[in-house]
């Protein structure tokens, strides 16, 4: 095949991805965009065979490579619970990386192959791409293998940090700036393993100190890496559908940090330098009096309720961990049925990654249009008259709104204590995650409901 | 004077960046999941360089120190590609609206 049309091919399959990020604007859009994906995807596999027009044996490897692969992923996809999936895409991430890793090593050992001149005398320009291809990609792996294992909770969502973390960082990354230099001045393999090894490593270090609730900004900083990797690649190989692509990804994650980062009012670096929630609040909690808090049960919920006529739902990671979706929406159905108004508000650092929450109600069955975002909803507390507050907690803290001193002053929250009467599902009253005690527990109109949230819901189900 | 051809990735690069700011400026947040596992499985479209580099041994050889890396990323980027559309395949899937029977 002629090197320009297989050029324009790539261009077309570069467009498809474009337009299936686009069909993302809404959801009757999206599974059409996801099929151009998929085109998109089969022309570029498709184009590349038929350019490299080398149909041996290895031809017949790389069909069963792909094969293998192929059902691995599809048997993933498939079996993964959708609680599951920020795990699920911290891990594809560092796929993404590692083979980012593997295609620079082999094009590093075999530059002819890729047309990048011969090996120690490779091209200038193509020997610091794919430097850049290499390091980010192995940053994206080890960082996402991170990611994942704090998720996965196989290491503790703690962060862990040290004295001269971010020196070390800096020193690192320094270093592989020299190592770059010198090894397009010198082309020798050690040092570009080193390079390599190096990567990995800061890669490790920069998610270390990062705690589990910041999860939502560290998975779509990955993303954004991944999508750098692939794009250093893609000038490597001179190929513009992995340019596109990398480009529309990189810039597609970056969004997603500044967005998850404004939820939380914080800034980029300051989530990045990490070590949030681990220095000890000497505000909260020890020498504070006990003040007093109204509890109730499932009975006086499902009462409250009743005698409503709407009701605002605010779930949060903590209804995902309880796998309390499903018999949240058999609650919702029953208020349904005795003509309550029922909506959902979402905040955008609810869960561990954008969207989080959305995904587990969609997969409970519940509409989309009747699930609203912070600023689409913020207003309605007012005149709601119950707010069923499930998994959910700083978000909820008006602290962030009366107390300059908090760590969480200006974060956006949702006004549920604006409802005339606030439903608390929490199995205790243990401060959240930004390790302060929320003032939404001690208002006169709340009533807490310390119990698990599923078993929580099934019982206000049943006194309904 | 002849412009070097890296010029020309670097605008489609650069335009590309912009393009991807502003088409995922216009995702509605309620599909963020979604739009997280679709941008994976397109960034494995570093599967044709790792096509490349499987298919790069010499005649009559099909496993050098080059191609092993090949294979391997192969398999990297077809569990990513797969595994990605699929599971937003499965996400999609589930995103319906209120059902009109009020």
């Amino acid at each position: 095949m002629s090197a320009n049309i297989s050029a324009i091919l790539y261009l077309i399959s570069g467009v498809l991805f474009i337009l299936a990020l686009r069909g993302l604007s809404s959801p009757e859009t999206s599974r059409q965009g996801n099929l151009f994906g998929i085109i998109g995807m089969v022309i570029a596999v498709v184009v590349t065979f038929l350019s490299v027009g080398n149909f041996t044996a290895g031809f017949i490897y790389v069909l069963i490579f792909l094969a293998i692969g192929g059902s691995i992923g599809a048997f993933i996809a498939y079996r993964i619970p959708m609680t599951a999936m920020p795990e699920l895409v911290a891990g594809f991430h560092s796929l993404v990386g590692l083979a980012a890793v593997f295609v620079a090593i082999s094009a590093f050992i075999n530059p002819a192959a890729f047309n990048l001149g011969t090996p120690g005398n490779i091209y200038l320009a193509s020997l610091i791409e794919m430097a850049i291809g290499a390091a980010v990609g192995a940053i994206t792996f080890s960082g996402s293998v991170i990611a994942f294992l704090k998720l996965q909770g196989i290491m503790s969502g703690a962060p862990i940090t040290f004295r001269g973390q971010h020196l070390l960082n800096a020193l690192l990354l320094i270093l592989i700036v020299i190592l770059t230099f010198y090894l397009c001045s010198t082309q020798s393999s050690n040092l570009f393993w080193v390079l390599i090894a190096i990567s990995f490593l800061i890669g490790f270090l920069i998610i270390i100190p990062i705690g589990g609730a910041d999860m939502p900004v560290v998975i779509s900083m990955l993303n954004s890496y991944s999508g750098w990797a692939a794009a250093g690649i893609g000038f490597t190989l001179e190929n513009t559908a992995l340019i596109i692509t990398g480009a529309l990804v990189g810039s597609s994650g970056a969004i997603l940090s500044y967005i998850m980062c404004k939820g939380m009012n914080r800034s980029f670096f300051n989530v990045i330098l990490g070590g949030f929630g681990a220095t000890e609040q000497t505000s909260g909690g020890e020498n504070k009096e006990q003040r007093p808090v109204k509890s109730g049960n499932a009975d006086d919920a499902a009462f409250l309720m009743k005698n409503a006529s709407s009701v605002i739902i605010v779930p949060g990671y903590g209804m995902a961990v309880a796998q309390a979706q499903h018999a949240l929406r058999e609650m919702v159905d029953t208020l349904k049925k005795n003509d309550i108004k029922v909506s959902y508000a979402i905040h955008p650092v609810a869960g561990r990654m954008p969207g989080h929450m959305n995904v587990l109600l969609a997969e409970a069955n519940v509409p989309y249009d009747e699930v609203f975002e912070l600023e689409e909803i913020n207003n309605d507390f007012a005149n709601a008259d119950v707010a069923f507050v499930i998994g959910a907690n700083d978000v909820t803290n008006p602290v962030a709104k009366t107390d300059p001193q908090s760590p969480i002053y200006g974060m956006p929250v949702l006004d549920v204590e604006k409802c005339k009467s606030v439903l608390f599902v929490k199995r205790s009253l243990s401060p959240g995650y930004a390790g302060i005690d929320n003032d939404l527990f001690y208002k006169e109109n709340t009533l807490m409901l310390f119990a698990d949230a599923k078993k929580m819901t099934e019982d206000i189900t049943k006194n309904l | 004077m002849e412009i070097d051809p890296f010029i020309f990735r670097l605008s489609i690069f650069i335009l590309s960046i912009f393009v991807g700011y502003y088409v995922v400026w216009s995702v509605t947040p309620s599909l963020h999941t979604p739009l997280m596992s679709v941008t994976n499985a397109i960034s494995s479209v570093i599967i044709v360089g790792a096509i490349i580099a499987a298919l790069s041994a010499n005649d009559g050889v099909v496993f050098s120190s080059s191609s092993i890396y090949g294979f391997l990323a192969i398999v990297l980027a077809a569990i990513n590609i797969f595994g990605g559309f699929l599971v937003t395949q499965r996400m999609l899937a589930m995103y319906k609206k209120k059902k009109k029977d009020k």
